[in-house]
Formats: structure tokens, C-alpha cells, sequence
């Protein structure tokens, strides 16, 4: 077996797999609540960032990993805010608020980690923390199991738990139906006293919530510490994980393993001698290719309902037609 | 009998200055079935959403129960028993029916989560103690649309309505989903709900309403009996003039064949058979009718005929050239014209203006665009003109065609396709959900387009329609036809419903004249 085939069938790749999928279904997760309220979040990419950069500075400055959690959160909730502030009350097109914060967060990261560092770089010159990594009892002494799933940092496991939280939270509680109702239909929301910028509001700091423990997975336990623009486009990655997983828990986490599996097979590749510029297009081919395949297939799907929904209408009315005509169309 | 809602000069002018309401005042009698009838921008709308809490007007007061009520928002008049049945229905398309119903005051169990077992119970005792039957774990998009305003109508009775305010319950429903609706209606009455219904369809008032408050130009006509009123009489009183419902006269004689349409079949994607063997003609001077219950192939005979679609089988000619494979802009090129039967799909962009709209079959005409560059300032002249030449009721030119109301929104497709100089028409629906003076005017223009020599194809879902305007009718079931008359002067609806049912079935009826 050639040595890319015999690593990439090795439990190391598989344990790679999740891990580079852990800062992709954080995001994901947040772009799919924001889709499902119907004011797409696209600014993963800047939250994502801002709360990576807080959660290392905290840490560094005051020691607690507990402190530097609740910054990176509060740093992404707080983005999602804003968002909502931009689009609720001040009636700015989402996307073009969500541009702005991607950018705000790309260059105030930059100017903060100068202040606080001096350099324009990483944080690399600080002592950071990072969240620990967990070896789980019993798993971890299975063969091939165990060298896969156990050991990994404690926030793939919490990223991994955050997709039934929330598949519970949008389906199983009030506040999900009324985010999903808002999602469909506004006004439908409003006639029965929701308060849609409210639910809407609610959805994009959930949002930022998810996005923000992407970022602090970044910059506290992928590598430990911040470097600017370190999320490379994984923010906007997330967007496609999200609408190829249809927004749904399961969906979602099934996009993400996709694009973790090629972002590892990229990391695998470059130990090859093969242009490095090229191994790094792979993540971005496939996502255009995915989102393709996806497009033609849902229309497909959307086609074959439209007809069933016409087919299903006619029977109905011609049974209706016949009922009225035998009790009495003369009435 | 006490009064359940008194208005009494209310007066609405809108930021704009447009004056909606003027010194309107109604009483609606507790325990009733209350018609408000008025053409478009007569000012119903308005005053429903004064009583239901959504605006606000500048002088009078609405007293509910006895008692002076200013509603702070619609939220304030659902908890005061009063429920509003939207025209354009308030459901989110990927909830099922009980999440739909729940929505707002959700059931839960514990302190955090939803409570879905019982709120299919919820929907299920309601539904069953309103005898409205829906199925209560579908989505509302896989119901047919007649079912999704009976989810919205016991919506409304969930939250305790005592006063069901309906807005135009009837223009998205077929013949037979109306039905179905009225006995509803009939039934909550006798349960002791009040029900005030905007329509513009006069049969309905006048079989369903006890009482009717007829509106026009911003103020109330009158308020009367139902009994005292005919249908004729409300339309007077609507349009403030008589109107012509009778059927119009006899055409000429018909010229040469301008349509025909030869065994034609069509097959969907699934394999379905939708059409089977048609064949018809349409010759110039006369309105051939096609009814039938929508959804028996209808819509795919008018997409065939207009190039929307390609058929499995058979030929279609227009003035002996065989349109099968031309583009839906060649097929204009030899002067058809299509009054599409969704005019918000298929009839108007509606963010585009009605200068657009009116060009954008032909935009590329030496008359409208030269040299690559559209003539801005002669379509706005040669828009004005239609606008006043087709009565559009409109702020000006560049109003986008969304921004107008339905009737007048038709009209601007009426507008385009009968100014094209067409030969052959297809009218799909023409009046569909338009007041009737807009319906007065759309009959009297094809009216005139087959006096003048034009071949008109109607197709409608209004049999009255049908029967009013055809100079022959044939029948379509499932996919094929079942009768043919060509003598319409003496037949009614009773004539024609077997057919349209497939209980009967004429021996090889076609449309054509000769065989």
C-alpha cells in the first residue's frame, strides 16, 4: 500500500477527522439556528476570530481557564448581538452587516493583539492556556475505538454533545418552534403575539454562542495560541456545511465529518511532494462541488414534491366535488 | 339581538394622505353573519384592520361588547375574543398543523420543553369540538389550501374568538372548498360565534349573510338585511351604477380557424397521463370556454399551447404554423397573446414597475428601443395611455406592479396582452379574485376582442364565467374531453357539472366544428 493509503486507513486519520472537524460543526451549528430564525448569520468567520483572540488573552492575563471561557462566549454572543442590532433596529441588510463584522473583527483582533503583545503576528509570546484533552475510562482501552474517540480535547466532545443540544433546543422546546415559526413565516409568528425581533435576536446570539466555542477550540486546544485571521475561511466553510446538512443536527453534523475528512486528507497530502498551493485548494474544491451536487438534487426533490402536492390537491377536491354533489348540490 | 361591535365614525387617513376610511360607522349584531362588500380601495380592508387593532384612525371609536375599545395591537384584540382570518393565511409552511396551532401559547411539560403529545391533543379536541377536521400532525405545505384556512380558522377559535373576522375567505378557494367553508361558517354561527366576512363575490353574500354593509369610495352605502337586498340591487349599490350580468349576445359568425389543436397528449416527469387525445379549434370572432374542476389539465393545456412546455404527442397550430418547439416569444410573434392564470407567478414581476411590466414582451421592438437603448420617454407616454385606457388604478407609471391592489394588478396584465394587437388570446382565469368592476371591464374587453374578429380561449374555474362569456364550451375531465356544446344560450352550471365530473361522457366529443 502506497504510504498516503496506509495513513489515511490508519485510527490516526480517523482521529484527526474529528478534530479538524470540531472548529467547522461549532460554526455550522451556528449558521444553521440563524437559518432556521430566516436571517442567515454569515459573520461565523468574525466571531469565530474575536472569540478565539479573548479567550487566549484571558487566559493569559489572568490564568483562569474558566474566565477566558466565559470572554471568548461573551465575545461571540456579543457579535451576534451586534448583528441583530445592525439588522433589527437599525434595518441594515444582514449580509452587509455581517461583511462589516467579519472585517471589524479581522482588523480589531489584529490591533489588540499588537497592543497587548507588540506584535502584529500571534500571541505567541504569551503564556496562554489551553483546554485540556480527556481520556475516557473504559473507551479508551478499546483497540481501534478507543485510539479513535478517546483522548481528544474536551471540546470535539462538547461539539459532538452540542449536536443533540441542539436538535432539543430547536425541536423540543417553545423557543425553538417560535425560532423555526419566525423562520417561515414572519407574519404568521406576529399574528399570534410573537415578538419576532426578539426570537430573532435570541437566534443570532445563540449563533454567536456556538461560533464563539469554534473559535476558542481554535485558539485553545487546536494549537495554543491566537494568530491573526486564524479561522482561514472556516467561518464561511461552516455556511456551506450548514446548508448542505439542510440546517438539521444530524445533516449538519454529517457535512461537517465530510469536510473534516478533506481538510484532513489536505493536511495528509502535503507530506507529499506535491505543490502545497494545490493541497490547499481541496477543502474549497469540494465544498463548491458538494454545495453543486446539492443544488441539482434539492431541486430535483423540489420538483417531485411540487407534482405530488399537485397530484394530492386534485384527489382531494374531486373527492370533495362528488361528496357536495351527493348530499344535495342542488341546495 | 345586542350588538357584539359598533363602529361609529371612524375616520382613517393614511400617512400618505390617502383618506381609506371616512365617517364609517356599522353595527354588527352578536350572534350573526355580517357581509361587508365593496370593490377594491372601497375601504374594507381598512376597516378591519382599525377594529382588529393594526391602525389606528384619526376621529371615531370602535365599541366591543358594549364597551369603547382601542385596540394597542392586533394581540390586545385576540385576547378580547376577536379572530382574524388573513387572505394571505398566517401559517408557517413547515410546521405541522398542531405546532401551527399551539404557536405562542405553547403547552410545555416540565418547565423547559414542548409538550407535542399534548399538543396534538389540544388540536384534536378542538378540531373535533368545532367538527373542523384537519389533520393534526401534516405540515401545512402538504395540505391543499382550503384545508389550510380551516387550521387558520380554528386557530382563531382556540384563542376563544367570539367575532371571526374573515378577509376575502373565498378568493383562494375552488367552487367546492367554498362549500365546505360555508357550512363552517353556518355551523360556528349556530354555535354561537358572530362572523363578519369581507367578499366581493355577491352570490356568497347573498346566500350566507344576514346582514350586509355595503362600502364604497371610503364610506358606508348602506347597512341592510340580506333578505332585503338582491344581488343585482348590492351591485348597484356597490358600483353606484347597474350592472350587466347577463350573458352577452351572440358573436357575428365565426371566420377562419385560428387555433387548432390536434390529439394532443402530454405525460409528466412521473409518467402520469395529464392530457389525453384533445383536440379542439378556436376560430376567429368567437370565445371558446373550457370548463372543468382545476387540476384536470387545464394549466398543462395552456402551457403547451403558449410554449411553456413540450407535449408527448400530437400538434398544435396557429394559423396552420405548427407551434410545437417554438419559443414562447416566437408563438407571440404570431400575435397570440396570454393572460397567465397566476398573475403574481406568471403575470407581473411585482417589484418591477408597470413600465416594465407592460414592455416586457416587447422591449425589444424598434418602437420601444433603439440602437440597444429602451426609449424611456416614450414608454412612459405610451404606459400612461394604457393605464388610463384600462382604468388601472395607480400612483403613477413607475409604481411597481406588487405595490397595486388585485384587481388592478390584473388589469395591468390585461392591459399588456390585449395592446399587443393580438389574433388569438388565451384568457386563463381573467378575473380571478377581481372586484367586479375590474370583472365588468375584463368581460367587456373580450367581448370586443371577439367582435372585433379575435379567437378567445377562456379558460376559468368561474363557471358563471364560462357560461356568460363562451360562445361554445367544451368540458375537460381528467385530462380529456368530455362534452362539447355549441349552443350555449340555454344550458346552466346543472348542465355542465356531470361532465365535469366524468359521471358523463359524450362519445368522441372534441371541440372541433367539423371533424
Amino acid at each position: 500500500m502506497s504510504p498516503l493509503l496506509s495513513s489515511i486507513f490508519s485510527t490516526g486519520f480517523a482521529f484527526a477527522i474529528l478534530r479538524v472537524m470540531t472548529p467547522l460543526l461549532f460554526p455550522a451549528l451556528g449558521v444553521a439556528v440563524s437559518e432556521l430564525a430566516g436571517s442567515i448569520n454569515i459573520s461565523l468567520e468574525g466571531i469565530m476570530l474575536m472569540a478565539a483572540f479573548f479567550g487566549v488573552i484571558v487566559s493569559a492575563f489572568t490564568g483562569s481557564l474558566f474566565l477566558a471561557l466565559i470572554a471568548g462566549m461573551a465575545a461571540g454572543v456579543m457579535m451576534g448581538a451586534l448583528l441583530a442590532y445592525f439588522h433589527l433596529k437599525m434595518k441594515a441588510d444582514i449580509i452587509m452587516g455581517a461583511i462589516a463584522l467579519n472585517m471589524f473583527a479581522m482588523g480589531m483582533t489584529i490591533f489588540l493583539l499588537y497592543i497587548f503583545t507588540g506584535d502584529k503576528g500571534s500571541t505567541s509570546s504569551l503564556q496562554s492556556l489551553v483546554f485540556p484533552s480527556i481520556e475516557i475510562p473504559l473507551l479508551k482501552s478499546i483497540p481501534i475505538l478507543g485510539e479513535i474517540f478517546s483522548g481528544h480535547n474536551i471540546l470535539t466532545y462538547v461539539a459532538l454533545l452540542a449536536v443533540p443540544f441542539f436538535y432539543v433546543l430547536m425541536f423540543k422546546t417553545p423557543l425553538g418552534l417560535r425560532i423555526r415559526a419566525v423562520g417561515q413565516n414572519p407574519h404568521a409568528a406576529e399574528s399570534v403575539g410573537i415578538n419576532v425581533d426578539k426570537i430573532k435576536l435570541y437566534a443570532l446570539m445563540l449563533s454567536g454562542f456556538f461560533g464563539s466555542l469554534g473559535g476558542l477550540y481554535l485558539s485553545m486546544g487546536y494549537v495554543s495560541w491566537f494568530s491573526r485571521d486564524m479561522t482561514a475561511g472556516r467561518g464561511f466553510i461552516a455556511i456551506a456545511a450548514a446548508t448542505l446538512g439542510g440546517n438539521m443536527p444530524l445533516g449538519v453534523l454529517l457535512s461537517s465529518l465530510l469536510f473534516g475528512f478533506v481538510n484532513s486528507i489536505a493536511i495528509y497530502i502535503a507530506s507529499l511532494n506535491v505543490p502545497s498551493e494545490l493541497i490547499q485548494m481541496i477543502p474549497y474544491l469540494v465544498t463548491l462541488i458538494a454545495l453543486a451536487v446539492f443544488a441539482m438534487r434539492a431541486q430535483r426533490i423540489k420538483n417531485r414534491v411540487g407534482e405530488i402536492q399537485e397530484h394530492f390537491d386534485e384527489d382531494a377536491v374531486k373527492a370533495v366535488v362528488k361528496d357536495v354533489l351527493k348530499t344535495g348540490g342542488e341546495s | 339581538m345586542e350588538n357584539i361591535l359598533q363602529v361609529k365614525n371612524i375616520t382613517m387617513v393614511y400617512p400618505t394622505g390617502v383618506i381609506a376610511n371616512k365617517d364609517v360607522s356599522m353595527d354588527v349584531k352578536k350572534n350573526s353573519i355580517h357581509a361587508i362588500v365593496g370593490e377594491n380601495g372601497a375601504g374594507k380592508s381598512t376597516l378591519m384592520n382599525v377594529i382588529f387593532g393594526k391602525i389606528h384612525p384619526q376621529e371615531g371609536e370602535v365599541l366591543y361588547k358594549g364597551e369603547k375599545v382601542s385596540f394597542k395591537n392586533p394581540n390586545y384584540a385576540i385576547k378580547a375574543g376577536i379572530g382574524m382570518v388573513h387572505q394571505h393565511l398566517m401559517l408557517a409552511p413547515d410546521l405541522t398543523v398542531a405546532e401551527n396551532m399551539i404557536l405562542g401559547i405553547e403547552p410545555k411539560k416540565g418547565k423547559i420543553f414542548l409538550d407535542t403529545v399534548n399538543a396534538l391533543e389540544i388540536t384534536r379536541e378542538v378540531s373535533k369540538k368545532y367538527g373542523l377536521d384537519v389533520p393534526v400532525d401534516k405540515k401545512i405545505k402538504d395540505l391543499p389550501i382550503g384545508v389550510r384556512q380551516r387550521v387558520e380558522i380554528l386557530k382563531a377559535l382556540f384563542r376563544n374568538a367570539e367575532l371571526l373576522i374573515l378577509d376575502e375567505p373565498t378568493s383562494v378557494l375552488t367552487p367546492q372548498e367554498t362549500e365546505i367553508l360555508f357550512e363552517t361558517l353556518i355551523n360556528l354561527k349556530e354555535s354561537g360565534k358572530t362572523i363578519l366576512f369581507i367578499s366581493h363575490k355577491l352570490s356568497e353574500v347573498k346566500r350566507l349573510a344576514d346582514t350586509v354593509t355595503v362600502m364604497r369610495d371610503t364610506r358606508v352605502i348602506t347597512t341592510r338585511d340580506a333578505s332585503d337586498l338582491t344581488e343585482e340591487k348590492i351591485a348597484h349599490l356597490m358600483v353606484g351604477r347597474d350592472i350587466n350580468s347577463g350573458r352577452i349576445g351572440e358573436p357575428e359568425n365565426p371566420g377562419n380557424i385560428r387555433l387548432a389543436v390536434k390529439d394532443l397528449s402530454y405525460v409528466d416527469d412521473e409518467n402520469v397521463q395529464i392530457l389525453k387525445d384533445i383536440s379542439f379549434d378556436v376560430r376567429a370572432g368567437e370565445i371558446l370556454g373550457i370548463a372543468g374542476v382545476e387540476g384536470n389539465g387545464q394549466s398543462e393545456l395552456i402551457s403547451i399551447i403558449t410554449g411553456l412546455l413540450k407535449p408527448a404527442d400530437g400538434s398544435v397550430s396557429v394559423d396552420d404554423n405548427n407551434i410545437i418547439g417554438l419559443s414562447p416569444r416566437q408563438i407571440r410573434e404570431l400575435k397570440v397573446s396570454h393572460i397567465p392564470e397566476d398573475r403574481m407567478e406568471n403575470g407581473v414581476a411585482d417589484m418591477a414597475s408597470l413600465e416594465e411590466n407592460f414592455i416586457v414582451d416587447r422591449y425589444y421592438k424598434s418602437e420601444f428601443s433603439k440602437n440597444g437603448k429602451i426609449n424611456w420617454k416614450y414608454i412612459k407616454d405610451y404606459s400612461v395611455d394604457l393605464i388610463k385606457r384600462f382604468n388601472i388604478l395607480t400612483q403613477s407609471s413607475k409604481t411597481a406592479a406588487g405595490a397595486l391592489s388585485g384587481g388592478n394588478i390584473q388589469k395591468v396584465v390585461v392591459a399588456r396582452e390585449l395592446s399587443s394587437n393580438p389574433e388569438l388570446i388565451i384568457a386563463a382565469q381573467p378575473t380571478r379574485g377581481v372586484d367586479i368592476g375590474s370583472e365588468e371591464l375584463i368581460h367587456d374587453l373580450l367581448k370586443k376582442a371577439r367582435d372585433d374578429g379575435k379567437a378567445v380561449f377562456l379558460i376559468s374555474a368561474d363557471l358563471d364565467e364560462i357560461l356568460k362569456l363562451s360562445t361554445r364550451i367544451i368540458v375537460i375531465y381528467d385530462g380529456h374531453i368530455t362534452k362539447q356544446f355549441t349552443d350555449c344560450s340555454n344550458i346552466s352550471g346543472m348542465d355542465l357539472g356531470p361532465y365535469m365530473l366524468g359521471v358523463k361522457m359524450e362519445e368522441g366529443a372534441s371541440g372541433k366544428i367539423h371533424s
